[in-house]
């Protein structure tokens, strides 16, 4: 142990680098004792499997900020398996959800999308609450679930509150969480019939380790005569914050699917999604890649 | 703020601030300097250890989230002068260079092979998706972790065994070993 030579080495760096020295790191036993620390201290930084939180802590951006070390609730973690769906904690691993053997059977698009984030190290850690409250725009598993139309369930001293995971994202990085809010639950519904059709497609530039270009996960049900009934589609990466394809939903519910209106709702797309240029991708490749993934899923191709 | 876990089999206490990360905490309070740091982003997978058994980015955690937790490190793999099945096959395929990718090479390995993974080679490329190797000795990695998982194993009484049973005996072998010869960990331990 060299506490001392240890903040001269710090400080000789220049703040580049996390320094433990001068962190406050609350350390809660229990969901009620989370709330009532984090409600004393809304400053504090809420931390669960750390695979966002500690990159950026690791840069120095972080040093002599208050932790909420969620680690220690037992209780927030688990998926438990419900006749009409599951209620997964916020503490379960993204390699918990991918193997769970309810969500391979009834929500297999969840299961995929979480074993394609980061590697098999990440996914060990990251947690879907922390993944959600870190509202990425490119967060692998929200498409899948706005397709499923989950639910996340939140808790603070004031109360309890469900949202629609859509509403749950307000912007890059931004949540609709008020301070002092904490996900308790997030619940994922079966559908009520298996789909005639589903896709999870992500596009990045390798296959671990990656964020994604795009991200779309599909559902789609079809009636007598190729009638759609119903189509959900969600993309990610391409807007501000999780999409759910409005537009082209709404063109294509109700109406046999051919060639026409198939490329209808292509063209639609672009009123639904707003990509943009930044060092992953272009704006038009991501325009261009999502609409072959819509086609190709529309097309049965 | 005193933090107790298990560092290969045994317990040990840090004594000090909470929010180090575990990668440090191994290497300059414990002295086990088998675990590389690399991006320092869960990126390369350079400190990967086993947490509970399961691969993890140690830079990516703070020493306090270890409390009460079982880390391995590639130290409790093998020593210089008893190689477990895994490194032998990564000595005798080339699959070390530089050797910085090495250990968490051989963690991912051994985790993904003990907990029965398979064995093919898009597999094996998935379970060590998370490991970067700069010298791009990719083609050596994969066929020594393929050599090793292969290899028919007998024991001492000509019983086959699998690679999962046969890395957790190599594991135990090497732990015990470890704790009966623990002037070499211990001496390792406390120089810092």
């Amino acid at each position: 142990m060299f506490p001392k030579e240890h903040s001269l080495r710090f400080a000789q760096l220049g703040g580049m680098r996390g320094d433990p020295f001068g962190m406050k790191v609350l350390r809660p036993a229990g969901p009620a004792e989370a709330v009532r620390l984090y409600s004393q201290n809304p400053e504090a930084l809420p931390l669960a499997g750390g695979t966002d939180l500690m990159v950026a802590w690791n840069s120095g951006r972080l040093n002599s900020r208050t932790m909420l070390d969620l680690s220690r609730l037992k209780e927030w973690r688990g998926i438990e398996a419900t006749q009409d769906g599951v209620r997964i904690g916020p503490l379960a691993t993204h390699c918990e959800i991918e193997s769970h053997p309810a969500i391979l059977k009834r929500l297999p698009l969840l299961a995929e999308a979480c074993s394609s984030v980061g590697a098999v190290q990440i996914r060990h850690r990251g947690t879907i609450g922390g993944n959600i409250a870190n509202a990425s725009p490119a967060g692998d598993s929200f498409p899948a679930l706005a397709v499923y139309e989950a639910f996340v369930h939140t808790v603070s001293q004031e109360g309890r509150r469900s949202l629609p995971i859509l509403e749950l994202f307000a912007g890059v990085k931004k949540t609709a969480l008020k301070p002092g809010e904490l996900i308790e639950r997030i619940d994922v519904r079966f559908p009520a019939e298996p789909p005639d059709r589903q896709v999870l497609r992500k596009v990045g530039s390798r296959q671990a380790q990656t964020l994604s270009k795009t991200v779309g996960a599909g559902l789609l049900w079809l009636g007598r005569g190729g009638v759609v009934l119903e189509l959900r589609f969600a993309f990610g990466s391409v807007a501000p914050t999780v999409k759910r394809l409005k537009a082209v939903e709404a063109a294509v519910n109700g109406r046999k699917l051919t060639a026409e209106l198939i490329e209808r709702a292509c063209a639609l797309l672009a009123e639904d999604i707003s990509p943009i240029d930044d060092i992953r991708s272009t704006r038009q490749y991501r325009m261009v890649v999502s609409r072959n993934i819509l086609r190709a899923f529309l097309a049965g191709a | 703020m005193k933090i107790i876990f298990k560092v290969n089999l045994q317990e040990r206490t840090y004594d000090g601030d909470p929010f180090k990360r575990l990668l440090d905490v191994l290497r300059e309070d414990f002295g086990l300097t088998g675990t590389k740091e690399g991006c320092g982003e869960g990126e390369c997978g350079a400190c990967t250890i086993l947490l509970d058994g399961q691969p993890v980015n140690s830079c990516l955690i703070p020493v306090c989230q270890a409390e009460g937790r079982g880390v391995e490190t590639v130290e409790s793999l093998g020593l210089p002068e008893k190689l477990s099945s895994l490194q032998k096959a990564f000595l005798e395929e080339g699959g070390a260079q530089c050797g910085l990718c090495t250990p968490g090479m051989l963690l991912s390995a051994a985790a993904h092979l003990r907990s029965g993974g398979r064995t093919d080679e898009r597999s094996i490329r998935q379970a060590i998706g998370g490991n970067l190797c700069r010298c791009t000795g990719y083609q050596h990695i994969v066929k020594s972790i393929r050599k090793a998982a292969k290899k028919p194993r007998r024991t001492k009484s000509g019983v086959c065994i699998s690679v999962k049973q046969m890395l957790k005996r190599d594991r135990k072998q090497i732990l015990k070993e470890c704790s009966q010869k623990s002037t070499r960990c211990a001496s390792r331990s406390s120089a810092v």
